[in-house]
């Protein structure tokens, strides 16, 4: 088939289930021009080489008529989260945000949270049923994630579901549709964005002369060099964390489950060695990364590996792609959860480097490792499981196993 | 004809970075004779970078920065004991207790010392200090703590610079003599030089570019301050000697091979050359103790104080040690150094010396984030970034494809897609400062003569 339709056979939902063969596909045709004037990238070194080229920027507001987003001159456009900026704001926002989450200013904040990751994990391991039929991602693979997550940024966790719907029309927003009009699903993202930020924003004005030690209360209190966020910035930021910080995760977690079903010898080493845990989620994040596609856009003509990419147009980065060429990974469509030589592209690379990724290894080693003793004797009723609609940040929607 | 490469005997001299990578590499590669490492110092091998920054700071002890080992070397490591010789010959390598080891193979690995105050008796003043060992940087560490009312730093490498940071971090008074226009400017160039100096002056140095110290002055064996080329004097409590590093070649003296001040010199696989200039096959040389010809940088002879190349280069050395001839892999890797300071991350790739323009490609002074990328004859060698880290793969490829200098317009930073002029990087003769760079090119002077003389019997 003609390699101008990739993204639309990609992005086709018959396609979620097994995308690979359209990535092997994808690589082998090189930089591929798409019928809508978008650029496909699936091979490793291109996508390395992208993610950390200046010239390109995440910033869609550089984008070029037709891809423009029509609403992007309008005056109540909202502010984009640092995911969507390029350096110096980029940097300045990442960096605010990273003052109460890691190093240099709080290195300890990941390590502090691994006893009580354990034990949510530990309780919810506790609360399966012994036998009979389980929903990986609605009794185990979600609540974990949004738990920790709530827990570090001072969200109530009771409050889920006042935010579970818009954080599911984010997502819907965040998805490459080709040949569909993305006015609605956009429009719909903001919305749901707007009140996320506000209610985010409120919580955290609640904490605003109160101790506590929860990153909306850090934001709130302890400004660093760089001041305080404004009410635009601190919605924009925290609805990426919570939005961010719960959605990868979850699919990550089900993605390693229904792996470690399909392939029982790699189960088996696992279970017999739990000090395969860590090297076992970077395979994970190779071999079924929950995070595929990346868009970017040229500030200026690029030739990307012997093609001219013009300036303003969509490049689609796909990750995912990268880490099963076979120029970079020996055997790649093997899950090898003792692979050595796997620096994937689960997390990206560059500037955006997962912001959150010593978090996600954390929750899903911990997952893992709790869940593995009682895979053992656990079979999937549905293979493949139903997938979300997202092309972009893929997973099953329910992993329905039997105990 | 020697049998399989993967057996017999290797002898490994030196036990730092690049001869523990080395020895780990061998047997990851199958080598399954015997291996021998053999290191003047004590101790296992550890970690030289935290030095400068954390034991000084106190944040980690002298002694917490062994090296991690990647597997188990399965070697016999002879530590505390000195090579004094080598006798390529009969392939043996005398040690300081009058032991030698025959070898198969060779890999010389013994890296540099520092450079020491060339009085000896002034350096001798309790006080004075050079920072290269785990001893040095304990000792030094100790004394920061103590309090001293001045520390003078002679010579603005970065081994120096990261002392004067240091002793800021710490609230201690600092004066840093440089000989040349300005800190860094061996291994940076004059135009980045002066960005370091505004660092080191906004950060409550008192730094003073283009004297020499010409006398260490001492009372009752203390060191008590200098004097110095402008006629100017420093009363301090403590002095450290950042002079940059000498070679360890000195035991080499008569085995005949290319060793000299810049090092041992070696072709692109580890080999090292006679001092006729010809390859042999059963010596290796690997970390700063070498000289190899890059392609990029037009064959000259490179010699670097890097981190990451005494581990590249180890691995090169290993590989080739136990491969045949056409399994032979050179050693090509894009030289990268990283040092902190003042609070700044500072990182390189490339050979920032071998240039003639620099001009900023992403970030700005103002922001004190930058990337400033370096050209040769119109083309990218270089790239040194400022707590712009994540930006340097991008350049690391414009080097390695000879990418066009100045590197064209495109780059993510909201402001004008155009690059600032390049101007002049005015990377300065190594000889007229008071640190070594870190890395020097090493060519050979076509004004120079060799000339062979033979010991008589």
């Amino acid at each position: 088939m003609a390699v101008d339709t990739l993204l639309e056979r990609i992005t086709d939902y018959a396609s979620r289930p097994d995308p690979y063969p359209l990535y092997a596909e994808l690589r082998e045709a090189g930089v591929a021009r798409q019928t809508d004037g978008s650029y496909l990238v699936g091979t490793y070194y291109d996508i390395v080489a992208l993610l950390h080229d200046p010239r390109l920027s995440s910033d869609r507001r550089n984008r070029a008529a037709p891809h423009r987003d029509p609403d992007v001159e309008k005056e109540e456009q909202q502010r984009p989260s640092f995911i969507r900026l390029d350096d110096p704001e980029h940097h300045r926002l990442r960096s605010m945000a990273m003052r109460p989450f890691g190093p240099p200013h709080s290195p300890g904040r990941i390590d502090a949270i691994r006893d009580e990751i354990t034990r949510i994990t530990g309780e919810l391991v506790e609360s399966l049923p012994g036998r009979g039929r389980i929903d990986v991602v609605d009794d185990f693979a979600y609540p974990l994630p949004v738990t920790v997550i709530c827990r570090l940024l001072g969200v109530p966790r009771e409050d889920e579901p006042v935010f579970r719907e818009w954080s599911a029309t984010i997502v819907d927003s965040l998805d490459i549709r080709p040949g569909e009009d993305p006015g609605e699903r956009e429009a719909a993202g903001r919305r749901a964005r707007e009140r996320m930020g506000r209610y985010l924003v409120d919580l955290a004005e609640r904490r605003r002369g109160r101790p506590g030690d929860d990153m909306l209360t850090a934001f709130v209190n302890d400004p660093g060099p760089y001041g305080e966020f404004s009410r635009e910035e601190l919605a924009a930021t925290a609805t990426l964390l919570l939005v961010a910080g719960h959605e990868t995760t979850v699919n990550l977690i089900t993605n390693g489950v229904l792996t470690l079903l399909r392939h029982p010898d790699q189960l088996d080493l696992l279970r017999r060695d739990p000090g395969l845990l860590p090297g076992a989620v970077e395979e994970l994040l190779r071999y079924e990364p929950p995070v595929h596609m990346l868009q970017r856009t040229p500030l200026t003509r690029l030739d990307i590996a012997g093609t001219t990419v013009p300036e303003g147009v969509p490049v689609v980065l796909v990750p995912a792609s990268g880490s099963r060429d076979p120029k970079r990974f020996r055997d790649p469509d093997r899950f090898d959860l003792t692979r050595t030589d796997n620096q994937h592209l689960g997390f990206g690379s560059g500037i955006h480097l997962c912001y959150g990724a010593p978090l996600a290894r954390l929750e899903a080693q911990a997952a893992l490792g709790a869940l593995s003793p009682r895979l053992a004797t656990a079979t999937l009723l549905e293979d493949p499981p139903p997938y979300r609609h997202s092309a972009v940040l893929r997973g099953p929607r329910h992993l329905p196993v039997e105990l | 004809m020697p049998g399989d490469p993967r057996e017999g005997r290797i002898v490994v001299v030196g036990a730092s970075l690049a001869g523990l990578r080395a020895a780990e590499t061998l047997r990851e590669e199958g080598f399954t004779g015997s291996l021998t490492v053999v290191g003047d110092e004590p101790h296992p091998p550890y970690d030289r970078p935290p030095l400068s920054k954390q034991v000084l700071l106190g944040t980690a002890a002298a002694d917490a920065t062994g090296l991690p080992m990647r597997r188990e070397a399965d070697a016999e490591w002879r530590l505390g004991v000195r090579a004094t010789g080598l006798d390529p010959l009969g392939k043996r390598v005398l040690l300081a207790d009058g032991d030698s080891l025959p070898y198969d193979r060779l890999l010389i690995a013994t890296g540099t010392r520092a450079r020491p105050w060339p009085h000896p008796e002034q350096a001798a003043l309790d006080g004075v200090f050079t920072l290269r060992t785990r001893e040095d940087a304990g000792i030094l560490a100790e004394r920061l703590a103590a309090g001293p009312r001045r520390v003078l730093v002679i010579g603005a490498g970065f081994t120096g610079s990261e002392i004067a940071s240091a002793c800021r971090e710490r609230g201690v008074e600092v004066t840093v003599a440089e000989r040349g226009p300005g800190p860094l400017v061996g291994a940076l160039g004059g135009t980045l030089a002066k960005l370091a100096a505004g660092m080191q002056r906004a950060h409550g140095v008192d730094l003073r570019c283009g004297v020499t110290v010409t006398a260490l002055r001492g009372r009752n064996g203390r060191f008590t301050g200098a004097d110095l080329s402008d006629g100017s004097r420093v009363d301090a409590d403590l002095c450290v000697v950042a002079l940059g590093a000498l070679r360890n070649v000195e035991w080499l003296a008569d085995a005949g091979l290319a060793a000299g001040p810049h090092g041992v010199a070696c072709d692109a696989g580890c080999r090292a050359f006679t001092m006729y200039g010809i390859v042999t096959d059963d010596v290796f040389v690997a970390g700063d103790v070498s000289r190899f010809p890059h392609p990029l940088f037009e064959y000259q002879m490179l010699s670097l104080e890097h981190w990451g190349n005494a581990v590249a280069q180890a691995e090169v050395a290993a590989h080739n040690m136990v491969s045949p001839g056409p399994l032979r892999r050179p050693h090509l890797t894009v030289p990268v150094f990283w040092s902190s300071q003042f609070g700044f991350t500072i990182k390189s790739v490339g050979v920032p010396a071998f240039s003639d323009q620099v001009t900023i490609a992403q970030g700005t002074l103002a922001e004190r984030r930058l990337v400033a990328v370096y050209g040769y004859r119109g083309r990218v060698t270089a790239a040194v970034t400022l707590d712009m880290a994540k930006w340097l793969e991008h350049y690391r490829t414009l080097i390695e494809t000879a990418a066009p200098f100045p590197p064209g317009p495109g780059a993510a930073g909201g402001r004008p897609l155009v690059t600032d002029f390049p101007i002049p990087s005015d990377v300065p003769d190594a000889r007229g400062l008071s640190h070594g760079p870190t890395v020097a090119l090493t060519g050979h002077l076509p004004d120079r003569r060799l000339t062979v003389v033979r010991s008589a019997g």
